[in-house]
């Protein structure tokens, strides 16, 4: 057949191999925008829906909505809250999609974010800032993200450092000088915590994470760590399924692997180190929220990247309304709040569906 | 149409030589066998055909050039491998993965469209894997998984085809079928195509050359009537007077256990 031909016949795709279907993405992004509504309504200052919604779209160009609510609602709406929500989706999204990643990389299930010595890292950098008797702001950075930022990208340039065998780098090795790495780091962090004094408290609360210190400079420095990395790892999804075959396969179908795996990794690091350094080390997310998506929408990486995005950002903006609202006016780390609540819903999606998704 | 040649090459993993001093020349519709011992560097030669593994020393061409300075993505349009049978993942049905075989012809920003997905449901035409493409692949039989990763190579519409085992796992009826493909695609196309074969009847059947390997060099190498002889099986596999002449075609085949002591 000419290659005419070929375009013209129609073609009958064998079942249960149709990518996902464009509406199913237009759902989701709208659901995030009523996640992001919702969140920003409640708190201790309840607001209606309405109202918020008002408010929010007299922000966006050319819309102009004459105020029928007071500076101070206005205030706790645009400057307070949707930073917080907003720096929850950012950080939800960036923690899923690298997830996603490091375990289609590393064809792993058990890989997330942190395996490779970020949250360690970032937590020594973190913990040395509370106890430094200093404190400056450069360009929004203040000193314990700056410090937790630079502490993430060190620890995992020294696991790649560690892991490279002349010009490869072997998946298990890395993983393991990553779980190696992380461990020496993490006892430094104990002893460094128990031997904090009066700042304990603070530096656990970090630790476990939370979004309540989040403001609009801060997603400001975060928005194009985020959006960058997203942009780039989607590109690679087919490559990605290509990988999941091994990598001799994946090269001689004509993928530069280690080149991925460099891309890959820096994309993935950068994003999560971002993130890290500004809510400390949430758990859970990374690890789960891909696998929900596998679960619900298949293995796909094309789908898998950008539906680990929308459902990160929905469950991370969720999990923070939860963890300010439901002790108010005390706040609940959000890590503790993302495992109670995650779990049992991922257990229930995996009862559920007994296909295998990795 | 590629020519894949190999100068003065030795090849092996760890600076311990496996293949020494190999010169090699596998020309455009020509079919050649490699034949040798378990262990003896089939597969190796292989991947090294590939750019899997390096050279030690001397030069492995592809159409002339360097292979060490083809990307990837160019590299896996002009050569593609059928491997012995890999551990597949799961999660994909066959019809994914012989549709893989079209990643070095799509862009960063493309995805496949109804031209790619044509080529693969033919490719599985060709090789009667057609009736497995929505089954997932870790139900599927060995020798349907080397049909698809035959069907998979097909796709990848390359200038040559190296095979390492493609008939390990096959009964019979598939065993002749797919090298008659094999076959055909270097008449009709002027495919390039080497195979390490272990058979060595269906290799004096189908190869119009032989490569026969045996501690770490190539101990014979023609025409299947030159390179399947008493003399060199004897030499290679320690197995005595079992070539035989084929009755109908006059090739030569062995059969073991056949000589009468």
């Amino acid at each position: 057949m000419s290659i005419k031909q070929l375009e013209e016949a129609s073609v009958e795709l064998p079942k249960g191999i149709l990518r996902q279907r464009w509406y199913v993405y237009a759902i989701i992004v709208v659901l995030v925008l009523l996640v992001l509504v919702l969140a920003t309504s409640i708190g201790s200052v309840s607001v209606p829906f309405s109202t918020t919604f008002s408010i929010l779209a007299d922000k966006l160009p050319f819309v102009d909505i004459t105020p029928t609510w007071s500076v101070n609602i206005e205030t706790i709406i645009f400057d307070i809250r949707l930073p917080r929500v907003l720096m929850a989706g950012l950080v939800g999204a960036a923690l899923a999609i690298a997830g996603a990643t490091y375990q289609g990389l590393f064809r792993n299930p058990l890989a997330d974010p942190y395996l490779i010595g970020v949250a360690q890292g970032a937590s020594l950098g973190a913990v040395i800032g509370f106890l430094l008797p200093v404190s400056w702001n450069l360009a929004g950075f203040g000193l314990i993200p700056l410090l937790a930022f630079v502490g993430a990208l060190l620890a995992t340039t020294t696991v790649y450092l560690l892991a490279r065998v002349g010009k490869a780098l072997p998946v298990t090795t890395l993983i393991l000088a990553g779980v190696a790495l992380s461990a020496l780091l993490s006892s430094i962090v104990s002893y460094l915590v128990i031997s904090s004094g009066e700042s304990m408290k603070a530096i656990i609360f970090w630790l476990m994470g939370s979004f309540a210190l989040s403001d609009w400079s801060e997603v400001g420095i975060v928005l194009p760590y985020v959006a960058a990395g997203v942009v780039v790892i989607t590109l690679f999804g087919r490559m990605l399924n290509v990988m999941q075959l091994d990598e001799e396969q994946a090269q001689q179908l004509g993928v530069n692997v280690e080149r991925l795996k460099i891309i890959l990794l820096a994309a993935a690091t950068l994003i999560t180190a971002a993130s890290v350094a500004f809510v400390g080390t949430i758990g859970f997310v990374g690890i789960i929220i891909p696998h929900a998506v596998r679960l619900v929408w298949g293995s796909d990486h094309r789908s898998l990247l950008p539906l680990s995005v929308l459902i990160g950002a929905i469950f991370m903006i969720l999990t923070d309304l939860i963890a300010r609202t439901i002790l108010s006016p005390t706040e609940i780390p959000i890590g503790v709040i993302t495992a109670i609540c995650g779990a049992p819903f991922f257990l229930y999606l995996l009862r559920r569906r007994k296909k295998a998704i990795f | 149409m590629i020519e894949l040649e190999m100068q003065k090459v030795s090849l092996g993993y760890n600076h311990h030589p496996i293949l020494r001093d190999m010169n090699l020349k596998v020309s455009p519709g020509e079919l050649v066998g490699l034949i040798g011992p378990n262990g003896c560097g089939k597969s190796t030669l292989i991947k090294a055909f590939s750019h899997i593994i390096n050279p030690m020393s001397g030069r492995i061409l592809v159409d002339g050039r360097v292979i060490s300075v083809i990307p990837r993505r160019e590299l896996a349009r002009l050569v593609g491998v059928v491997p012995q049978i890999p551990l597949l993942p799961s999660t994909f049905s066959a019809f994914e993965i012989v549709l893989m075989g079209r990643n070095p012809h799509l862009g960063l920003f493309q995805s496949e469209g109804p031209r790619d997905w044509n080529l693969a449901l033919q490719a599985m035409q060709k090789t009667a894997t057609q009736s497995l493409a929505d089954r997932r692949v870790n139900e599927l039989s060995g020798g349907e998984i080397q049909c698809l990763l035959i069907a998979r190579a097909l796709v990848q519409e390359t200038k040559a085809i190296l095979l390492d085992e493609p008939t390990a796992n096959l009964d019979i009826g598939r065993q002749v079928e797919i090298l008659d493909l094999m076959k055909d695609l270097c008449r009709t196309q002027n495919l390039t195509v080497l195979a390490a074969l272990h058979d060595l009847n269906l290799a004096a059947q189908y190869c119009d050359r032989l490569v026969l390997i045996h501690d770490g060099r190539i101990h014979a190498e023609g025409k299947p009537s030159e390179v399947i002889t008493n003399k060199n099986i004897k030499q290679v596999y320690g197995a005595e007077n079992c070539v035989y002449t084929h009755p109908v075609n006059g090739l030569p085949i062995v059969l073991v256990g056949a000589a009468r002591k």
